[in-house]
């Protein structure tokens, strides 16, 4: 089990700052998560919400076919749920595009490292740890799809 | 047992210090407002509006969503964090009253301030926020009605600047708590008397132990404190955001409910947040004397060992 290189990076950014500054980079992260592509902008029905988070969110996976299974990851969360796009952020800038294997060998509690808990209360913390076991549970349904579930599967 | 004076007789929300004095801003004449008990506890968004910037006006964002203030308020506004700055960072408890002073102090809010909440999901925890307020007895704390959604919505300016109030000195105050919090044994030598559970139905009826969409919270039994009615805190409030009229509040609380405001109430929820909310409606909207919101809530009562538990849809008796 271990981090992404871009996982590190953002542990390594949020381990840096303080309570106050945490906050500043959580919500940078929030406005540059990125637009929902056409094809699900009309279709919200199509994604899995993630009861978990204290705000609608919805998730889409799409595993690419190549050996790798790339993962990438779309999601959809209004801006007044500004705490709950930054955690979809941090997902994304942390998973999107890497290998399926990758993915799945993530530390589920991976948020701790983050230190987040002082600044954001723990309710929404684990809507983060949420996020991570459905994205992780639709990558393994995907890779066992396509593979006859040689990949990945627990 | 609790042997703390009983509560009724004492004005409006159980303040021992019952008007308001000459010095602060005017009351909202609106008339909606003017059907509540206390009108001097909520302004409307035009009155906000024509008021920033009033000498002794502090406009105070308090949301669920820590963030939300940083992505653009009303101008002038400052922010307080509920998760952060109003409990105790160790004691499962509220500030002690130099953190509570340097918090007003920080925000240019001075004793005498008239304290403006607004937030966002019903002004759920702006309400939280006014009510950690009284606690300390600061007087003149109000709410605006429809809280953040409605101001965005009637196309009223924000900002993202932070504004930077002088530091100004607030005196170090003891809280009360008394008057409008209750303890685990205030409730249970309360059984019996008026309880109002905000929760939703399934968590009142003990099929759920947290709130629908939400994780679990670490509750070990699931029910609800014998005797007490069950009325959805968001059921006070309209789909813009806004307090349901007086009649409307009435019609709930006093007629379907039975709830008799010269009985002393406890209002409880999960953690106190969504209580404060019916706390502050039963108060100040309905003029209910002596209710008091318990912050142990249900993650203090359904951890509690041999204290009662009713479960199903029934109030149940003690």
């Amino acid at each position: 089990m271990s981090l992404t290189p871009a996982l590190e990076e953002l542990v390594e950014d949020f381990g840096a700052v303080g309570t106050k500054d945490k906050l500043q980079l959580l919500l940078e992260l929030s406005q540059e998560l990125p637009a929902l592509p056409a094809r699900y902008a009309d279709a919200a029905d199509s994604m899995e919400q993630v009861h978990e988070c204290q705000s609608p969110l919805f998730l889409a996976v799409e595993v690419d076919e190549d050996p790798e299974h790339r993962v990438h990851l779309y999601f959809s969360a209004p801006p007044e749920a500004p705490t709950t796009r930054g955690f979809a952020s941090i997902m994304h800038t942390g998973l999107d595009g890497e290998p399926a294997e990758t993915v799945l060998g993530v530390p589920d509690d991976f948020y701790t490292a983050l230190g987040l808990t002082q600044a954001v209360s723990p309710l929404r913390i684990r809507g983060m740890a949420a996020m991570l076991s459905r994205i992780k549970r639709q990558v393994r349904a995907a890779v066992g799809g396509s593979d006859g579930g040689a990949g990945g599967q627990p | 047992m609790d042997n703390r004076p009983f509560l009724t007789g004492r004005s409006g929300d159980g303040s021992l210090r019952g008007t308001i004095v000459a010095a602060m801003a005017p009351t909202d004449p609106d008339p909606k407002l003017a059907e509540y008990a206390h009108p001097e506890r909520l302004v409307t968004t035009a009155w906000l509006a024509e008021h920033l910037g009033d000498p002794d006006l502090v406009v105070v964002e308090s949301d669920e969503d820590v963030l939300l203030y940083d992505t653009g308020h009303i101008p002038g506004a400052v922010k307080v964090d509920w998760h952060t700055e109003l409990n105790h960072p160790v004691t499962r408890d509220y500030v002690d009253p130099e953190q509570f002073a340097q918090l007003c102090g920080e925000r240019g809010i001075s004793r005498e301030s008239t304290v403006v909440f607004y937030g966002d999901r019903n002004n759920w925890w702006a309400t939280y926020a006014l009510w950690v307020f009284r606690l300390f007895g600061h007087e003149d704390v109000r709410i605006l009605d429809g809280g953040r959604a409605k101001w965005i919505a009637e196309g009223r300016e924000t900002t993202t600047e932070q504004p930077k109030p002088p530091q100004v000195e607030y005196p170090i105050v003891e809280r009360d708590d008394i008057a409008i919090r209750a303890f685990k044994e205030d409730v249970l030598g309360h059984l019996g008397g008026q309880l109002v559970d905000v929760r939703s139905p399934g968590e009142y009826s003990g099929e759920l132990l947290h709130m629908p969409d939400y994780p679990q919270e670490g509750a070990v039994r699931g029910g609800h404190v014998p005797g007490a009615a069950s009325v959805p805190w968001a059921r006070a409030a309209n789909e813009d955001g806004t307090f349901k009229s007086r009649d409307e509040l009435s019609a709930i609380y006093e007629d379907e409910q039975g709830l008799s405001k010269d009985e002393p109430t406890i209002a409880y929820c999960r953690i106190g947040e969504r209580s404060s909310h019916t706390w502050f409606v039963l108060s100040y909207l309905l003029g209910f004397e002596g209710v008091r919101n318990y912050d142990g809530s249900w993650t203090e009562w359904g951890n509690s060992v041999r204290v009662p538990i009713a479960q199903g849809t029934e109030r149940g008796s003690a």
